[in-house]
């Protein structure tokens, strides 16, 4: 898998599912990301790339509305998701999170069986009548985070107990079964060896297949390797967004270039 | 630069012997590992001392004497009416049936051949125990096919007999004594010999309400066993959900600001606040302002869980934010409520750490004394009280309290009272704590 085959994205073909305009956002008055703006398209996976610090995953984590969670963030500016503000006083927070899931940089599987901590998102929201329809789509999320085969026999196992690449593909299987249209991955491979790394990327693959995958990484490999998309972010400015081969092979930006060969971050 | 390569200035020649600065470094490592092992041995000391001394005090509480006696029970005498009807015998009080009981000891006595030329007939049957002719009535009115028979019948001793068989009470303190002579001892020497009287297991003690200054061998515990089950009922059912909910709402809920802030201070200042202030307040409070009954359990467990919530609230905030926090980012991540994600995962990964700190206050505050003197739970409680919730209004004792009173009597026989409350006392608090022990590992290893 190189990023140099992977085809370069007809922006006009598919259509933004989410658009950022115009993105503030403050820690108390520290002022942690600028007007940030942009399109994460359907069916894409956009990577978000940028030294520690530099707002990429405050912004990510705006997307579904976790920031409300830190006190003193304040979120300004617009964010539409399918044209709706997703900061509108009558979106619940709650229900926007099922519909955009979120992978976290460390593996944080429930204290539970590995069948609950899949089936947790569809039975809070509802959306399994009958056992029968549970037990199909723990099947279904487990399969499409490539870990049926793996864990099918053992599913009353701790999901704490599986090794931290399983983890996290349960954590995967776990964001995919309430499904969401968006899937957020805050450097989901930062705390895996890399043939773990290798299973997620292959799985990012085929999960953009479906949803819209929104991955922030540190690795500039990785961008490369699974993204359409690449977004570069520094001291909390969005400085280049466009398709992955031309950020990574002709940056317009002089920051961006000097990022991406090394010499700064 | 100085030169690296002429090595350190003090460096041995050989690898196999110290030099100065080294030896004094180990001397110093040695010095204190002693330092060290000096303070444990003196807090292991200081726990044995207190084991030795209370068990040697108190366990002899577990024992009483008593005199085997065969009673007649002369109807003449019990049932005047001949009906055997409970309720016309009941006109026979305690002194009816202290005579018989004497006029057994007399008959007992000779029959062995003791001689008790030396002694009047009263300081016979001052060998027995006031409590000894109730207890008979009581076994009667129970059954009153017995009237008539002669029956087996344990009676109690008195306190400076027990005290004699137990070693408290000797020939020369009995010279000094105004309620024993060394010629009654020398007859108890004799009954000892012959069988007549000997130590066996006392469940009054743990049955028995407290007893009067002069009766400490029927002084027992139930009553304040009890009183003290009752507060901690009280004190259970109110300070833990009122301290999970605070918690929770102060460290997930609450907006971190100043008046949290001010709130937080406060709770760790109240968990320092002296024992004895809460007594005051629950005096003003619950029995002055709100007019609740005096050495009523209910008020007994309510400053009480004002004492405990404190330490509640604490353990349980700790509890919390060890709890960590990408299990609320994975709970909110998948569309859980914050609700949801405190009650599915917040909660059941805290719970360990909240029942040991229920648990722990709750010991504190069975041992807890200061308050309930205040409270009038210091008082004579003669009764049981009733089952609850009548009996949360009903006087009762406690167990601390009840250990401050014995100690605080003339007799030397309720210093063994007292010594053994505190063991019942302390069986319970490391029950509770082994109870804590074992649910935290309980719960550990299922999640």
């Amino acid at each position: 898998m190189n990023a140099m085959q992977t085809p370069v994205i007809d922006a006009a073909a598919l259509k933004p599912r989410i658009a950022a305009s115009g993105v503030q956002v403050y820690y108390g008055t520290n002022h942690a990301l600028k007007d940030v703006s942009v399109d994460i398209l359907d069916r894409t996976t956009t990577a978000f790339i940028g030294p520690s610090g530099c707002g990429k995953s405050t912004f990510l984590r705006c997307l579904n509305r976790m920031n409300d969670t830190v006190a003193s963030a304040r979120v300004e500016g617009k964010i539409l998701l399918d044209g709706q503000d997703i900061y509108d006083k009558r979106v619940d927070p709650v229900q926007l999170r099922a519909r955009i899931g979120m992978v976290f940089q460390k593996p944080n599987p429930f204290p539970k069986s590995i069948y609950d901590n899949v089936a947790y998102g569809p039975r809070i929201h509802g959306l399994a009548r009958t056992r029968a329809d549970l037990d199909e789509i723990v099947e279904t999320s487990l399969r499409r985070a490539a870990l049926w085969n793996e864990v099918k026999d053992r599913l009353q196992a701790p999901g704490t107990g599986l090794s931290g690449g399983q983890q996290q593909r349960l954590c995967i299987a776990r964001a995919v079964a309430t499904g969401p249209e968006v899937l957020l991955m805050d450097e989901p491979c930062s705390a895996l060896d890399p043939i773990a790394t290798a299973q997620v990327e292959a799985l990012i693959d085929e999960l953009r297949e479906r949803y819209s995958v929104v991955i922030v990484t540190h690795s500039m490999q990785q961008a490369a390797r699974v993204s359409q998309k690449t977004a570069f972010f520094h001291l909390g400015n969005l400085v280049e967004y466009g398709d992955t081969q031309q950020i990574f092979t002709n940056p317009q930006d002089p920051r961006t270039e000097s990022y991406i060969t090394g010499r700064i971050g | 630069m100085t030169d690296l390569s002429a090595g350190l200035p003090h460096a041995p020649r050989s690898l196999f012997e110290a030099d100065a600065r080294t030896r004094r470094r180990n001397a110093a490592e040695a010095r204190f590992r002693f330092y060290g092992m000096a303070a444990v041995a003196v807090g292991i000391l200081a726990l044995v001392f207190l084991l030795v001394s209370i068990l040697g005090n108190g366990l002899s509480s577990f024992r009483q004497t008593g005199i085997e006696l065969q009673v007649t029970l002369d109807a003449a005498v019990l049932d005047k009416a001949g009906n055997r009807n409970p309720e016309d015998m009941k006109k026979v009080t305690t002194v009816g049936y202290g005579k018989i009981i004497g006029a057994a000891l007399v008959e007992g006595l000779a029959g062995a051949g003791i001689d008790t030329s030396a002694l009047t007939t009263k300081q016979v049957s001052a060998l027995l125990s006031d409590e000894a002719p109730r207890r008979l009535r009581d076994m009667v009115l129970a059954d009153p096919s017995l009237v008539g028979q002669t029956v087996p019948f344990r009676a109690l001793a008195s306190g400076r007999v027990d005290g004699f068989l137990k070693g408290r009470v000797t020939m020369e303190s009995a010279r000094l004594d105004s309620n024993v002579s060394p010629e009654q001892l020398e007859v108890v020497q004799a009954m000892k010999d012959h069988g007549m009287l000997s130590l066996a297991f006392n469940p009054s003690f743990f049955t028995n309400a407290d007893a009067s200054e002069l009766r400490p061998e029927s002084a027992g515990l139930g009553v304040a066993m009890l009183g003290s089950l009752y507060m901690m009922i009280i004190v259970l059912v109110l300070s833990l959900p009122i301290g999970v909910a605070a918690s929770i709402y102060l460290e997930e809920l609450a907006p971190q600001n100043r008046w949290t802030d001010i709130i937080e201070v406060n709770i760790a200042n109240l968990a320092a606040v002296p024992a004895i202030v809460y007594g005051i307040l629950a005096l003003a409070l619950f029995i002055n302002f709100m007019g609740l009954p005096q050495s009523a359990p209910v008020v007994g467990g309510l400053v009480l869980t004002l004492m405990t919530l404190p330490t509640i609230i604490i353990a349980t905030r700790a509890a919390l934010k060890a709890v960590p926090p990408s299990i609320r980012d994975a709970a909110l991540g998948v569309g859980a409520s914050r609700m949801q994600t405190i009650f599915h995962h917040v909660l059941p990964l805290a719970m360990p750490g909240i029942l040991t700190g229920t648990i722990l206050g709750l010991a504190r505050a069975l041992g807890e004394s200061a308050p309930l003197l205040l409270i009038g739970m210091v008082a004579f409680v003669k009764d049981y009280p009733s089952a609850p919730p009548q009996g949360f209004m009903e006087p009762a004792s406690a167990l601390p309290v009840q250990v401050y009173q014995w100690t605080q009597r003339a007799d030397p026989a309720f210093v063994e009272r007292a010594s053994g409350a505190i063991i019942v006392l302390l069986v319970f608090l490391i029950a509770m704590n082994a109870t804590a022990i074992l649910l935290r590992r309980r719960f550990e290893r299922r999640w």
